[in-house]
């Protein structure tokens, strides 16, 4: 393994707020077989408000990297310097014994206010997201899309400046997945946040993010980023578009090889 | 349950007491070694008095034991969950004490609580505790551990990610275990009486049905008293489906009637 590296992190007075900073970061897990390496040495960085998109082949760290974000875990080696984040994992984990209201408001509960309040909060929210009327039906009642709605709601609804959106989308048809994302952009119009989104979608991330980066295969780092520096609303079609997924691809097809 | 849903059951029932009255009249059986249905009902009729003074003793140390088994297996799994060390520590003698054969420890529950309900309760509650505990504990170790990370990136503390995540996923377990254990908690006090000498006038309807059945010669009386016990266990099962309803509702409603 490479010397260790140690760079003392940015002062806070210097960083945007919001910002997400990843500087060398190595890790591995405990396994039967001895240690296995899951991230080698990555860096990336998010401005504040900006969008990062994290592609890269299944197993590569990229889950790692937003536990890391999120606070679950500590890097081995390298500093993570990320202001508070929430998760927002690929399965929704809707609580099935509340109704969609309840689960979108569980953070403000968490956060110690009455349930009544919570739920009323959340239930406002349910315009924006296009899902009004939805409030009361119980997660097994939504259909895919309409949970993963609620799931963004219950992460937005957090107050942390940062969003880790783990394949948010991943198990989503096409069509859905479709729809999803051009939600998500319009929300993050409306909403802006600093958000780290790991996709192994190429589009997607072109669509969505302001950066993009390719990571290799396990461990991870970082083979190339690309700078999304399209104006919005995207569209699948337009040759802008096609372009970076086609460079974004080329870059992958390096992680592959 | 509603009375239509109960007609299958209760047609079934007519089924079998047939059966049982053509066995009993015609196979030559003696009515000491089985009576014939007509017969126990006569006798349950004419023993009221005996049979139903003893099942009130009996229904209290169902009762009473039950609600300690489910409070202390409920309690134990949840201690056992939140503090790893007591989960090796006592899951294994958990396990041991359902091999004890009660009687032997009868006499020790009497000298230290005495002739009354009290040793009854805790045999009881021994024998009904373990269900509750297995199912509560896997219930509780089963909820996904991305839940968990969920909670935790919402800055749940450990109680609020228990009480919000945690405990609603594992209550349908624990009431599975609570059926378990109600429907082994009638066998359970006629082990305690039979296990546990008594100074009362009535020492419970096990104790009955074990005289009626060996030194009184009263068999008819012996199955009257089994069926008055065959038909609290079905009670209190199902008293229990009624409150799984409130309880956890969610578990009804995706996956279909709980009974």
């Amino acid at each position: 393994m490479p010397a260790q590296l140690q760079t003392p992190p940015v002062p806070a007075s210097q960083r945007d707020a919001g910002a997400v900073e990843v500087h060398e970061v190595w890790h591995s897990y405990a396994t039967a077989s001895g240690p296995l390496p899951a991230l080698a040495g990555l860096s990336v960085t998010a401005r504040a408000g900006s969008v990062l998109a994290l592609v890269g082949p299944s197993g590569c760290g990229k889950t790692t990297l937003l536990e890391l974000l999120c606070g679950l875990q500590e890097p081995a080696r390298g500093t993570v310097s990320c202001p508070p984040a929430v998760l927002m994992p690929q399965q929704d984990l809707l609580l099935p014994w509340l109704d969609a209201g309840e689960n979108a408001g569980l953070a403000l509960r968490i956060a110690g206010m009455r349930r009544a309040e919570a739920r009323a909060r959340a239930d406002a929210m349910f315009s924006e997201l296009g899902i009004e009327g939805f409030q009361r039906s119980r997660p097994h009642e939504l259909s895919g899309g309409m949970r993963q709605r609620v799931a963004f709601l219950r992460t937005l609804l957090s107050g942390k400046p940062v969003l880790c959106l783990d394949e948010p989308f991943g198990a989503l048809d096409a069509i859905t997945r479709a729809e999803m994302q051009d939600w998500l952009a319009g929300m993050l119009t409306r909403e802006p946040r600093t958000v780290v989104l790991v996709t192994h979608d190429v589009e997607e991330a072109v669509l969505l993010a302001d950066r993009v980066a390719v990571l290799s295969r396990r461990p991870g780092r970082v083979l190339g980023e690309l700078e999304v520096g399209l104006p919005r609303p995207r569209r699948r079609s337009d040759a802008a578009v096609a372009e970076l997924r086609a460079a974004a691809l080329d870059l992958l097809a390096e992680a592959r090889g | 349950m509603r009375p239509r849903r109960a007609l299958p059951a209760l047609l079934l029932v007519v089924l079998l007491l047939g059966a049982w009255e053509l066995y009993a009249d015609f196979s030559g059986v003696q009515s000491a070694v089985l009576p014939a249905p007509h017969e126990v009902g006569t006798a349950l009729w004419n023993g009221g008095a005996v049979l139903w003074r003893n099942f009130a003793v009996t229904a209290e140390e169902v009762v009473l034991g039950l609600a300690i088994a489910l409070t202390a297996g409920f309690a134990l799994a949840v201690a056992m969950h939140m503090v790893p060390l007591l989960r090796r520590a006592v899951y294994p003698l958990a396990v041991g004490s359902q091999a004890i054969p009660i009687p032997v420890i009868g006499v020790l529950l009497v000298f230290w609580w005495g002739f009354g309900v009290l040793p009854k309760l805790i045999v009881v509650a021994l024998i009904c505790f373990f269900p509750v505990l297995v199912t509560t504990a896997d219930g509780l170790a089963g909820v996904d551990p991305e839940q968990l990370k969920l909670m935790r990136t919402l800055d749940a503390s450990r109680w609020q990610s228990f009480r919000l995540a945690e405990l609603p996923a594992a209550l349908p377990a624990a009431l599975s275990g609570a059926r378990v254990a109600l429907a082994v908690g009638v066998i359970g006090a006629f082990i305690a009486e039979v296990a546990t000498p008594t100074t009362g006038a009535y020492p419970g309807l096990g104790r009955q049905i074990l005289a009626d059945a060996g030194p009184n010669f009263q068999t008819p009386r012996a199955y009257a008293g089994t069926a008055i016990l065959f038909a609290f266990a079905i009670a209190c099962f199902y008293a229990l489906a009624l409150a799984e309803r409130r309880l956890a509702p969610y578990r009804t409603r995706t996956s279909g009637e709980p009974l």
